[in-house]
């Protein structure tokens, strides 16, 4: 593993891979959410959830890849089934985000109505929206986090410049499409 | 040595139940511990990323004129907030993981050469692929058939913010890790968070600043 800190040395390992995240993250969700722009620049709730939701659905990614990360680092993880560490940073994963999505919706909702003046769904649409896609998401992000962290693992790169990036890009972009799914069956 | 990896053994007993290869034995945590206690730990920092964000929804919110004007814009925005949380959220593990490993002296060092490299390598690579996410967004809108805004406005508005946000960000990634390592804290848990807090905030007060000068600059857009 990488212990020599230089710019020389920390480009090389992680410029490549930033470069083909922009991308990735360029078509998944920035085209995607071009080709709603109408919807999500006429309701502002939509708006203000956009960020937020990626924003979370990459913190409980990173969160558990870094726990993850340190574990593989110190050797403390096995990849069993059932690993206590795995299982157990899962399920709180999972019960993180429906903690906190509903009030990210009604959060959302609040916000659009404080900046803009004027929301076009109702609070409890937006809640809907937000409570639904955040489970969706903690599911997904569970899945990638372990994917990532087990093929770093294997391939005996080092965690913290794979794992994260990988898992916050692919939670930015499953963010991004399963809000815009999600909003397209529940708030059209 | 012997200090930091006793401390280090400690935070990871709470969370991980086993070490391995130790030499010693120690009961298993059950999942339910192990969930528990990664609940309870990731809870407040998750909270306050959910606050961060929705703030950077009210930057947003606020700037859906712009993002009318500005085409490309929404298509940008995506990729570049998910650069900020790259390229920090991997200084700060890095930094986290120096710390466990006592790579890193727990203190704001500009001496130490390992600090001041991740510092440099994380603000470099910030603003080149900054600046590469807005070309990269011109090419495909370009190739899309539809007609964003000028090539130049658009990596001027992409290299300011980078910059700007890049410097807030590496000051704040730097202090907090190793604040909260100090105060016992496992930068791990709320390292990640931060970033996306921070990040998404301070990138998108930062791209409204950039596309504010450059329109000012350049004369509208």
């Amino acid at each position: 593993m990488q212990q020599n800190w230089t710019v020389r040395t920390i480009t090389r390992a992680t410029l490549p891979l930033l470069l083909v995240l922009t991308v990735f993250e360029l078509v998944g969700s920035g085209l995607v959410l071009g080709s709603v722009a109408e919807t999500f620049l006429n309701a502002p709730s939509l708006l203000v959830l956009v960020p937020v939701t990626i924003g979370t659905a990459g913190s409980l990614g990173s969160v558990l890849a870094a726990r993850l990360s340190t574990a593989v680092h110190l050797g403390t993880v096995s990849f069993a089934p059932d690993d206590e560490a795995l299982v157990g940073n899962g399920v709180a994963t999972v019960a993180l985000a429906a903690t906190v999505f509903p009030g990210v919706g009604l959060g959302a909702w609040v916000t659009a109505a404080l900046t803009t003046g004027r929301t076009t769904l109702s609070p409890l649409r937006v809640v809907l929206v937000a409570t639904v896609a955040g489970l969706v998401l903690a599911v997904l992000a569970v899945a990638v986090t372990l994917v990532a962290t087990y093929v770093a693992y294997v391939r005996g790169l080092d965690p913290d410049d794979v794992v994260i990036p990988v898992v916050t890009n692919t939670c930015d972009v499953l963010g991004v499409l399963v809000l815009v799914a999600v909003a397209d069956v529940l708030a059209t | 040595m012997v200090d930091a990896i006793g401390r280090f053994t400690g935070v990871v007993l709470t969370d991980w139940g086993t070490i391995k290869g130790r030499g010693r034995v120690q009961s298993r945590m059950t999942v339910r511990d192990v969930a528990a206690s990664a609940y309870r730990q990731a809870l407040p920092a998750l909270s306050a990323s959910v606050v961060g964000g929705l703030f950077a929804g009210a930057v947003l919110g606020g700037m859906q004129s712009d993002l009318e004007t500005v085409t490309g814009l929404l298509v940008f925005m995506p990729a570049y907030i998910a650069t900020r949380g790259n390229v920090y959220g991997s200084l700060g593990a890095r930094l986290a993981t120096g710390l466990h490993q006592g790579l890193l002296e727990p203190r704001v060092d500009l001496e130490s050469a390992r600090l001041r490299g991740a510092v440099a390598a994380a603000l470099a690579n910030g603003v080149l692929i900054s600046a590469f996410a807005a070309a990269a967004t011109y090419v495909l809108l370009v190739a899309l058939g539809s007609d964003p805004t000028n090539l130049w406005a658009f990596l001027a508005i992409a290299t300011l913010a980078g910059l700007l946000s890049g410097i807030a960000l590496a000051v704040t990634v730097v202090t907090v890790v190793v604040v909260g390592f100090r105060r016992g804290l496992d930068p791990d848990t709320f390292v990640g968070p931060l970033v996306t807090t921070t990040g998404d905030f301070v990138g998108l007060a930062f791209l409204y600043l950039s596309v504010r000068v450059v329109e000012l600059v350049v004369g509208g857009l």
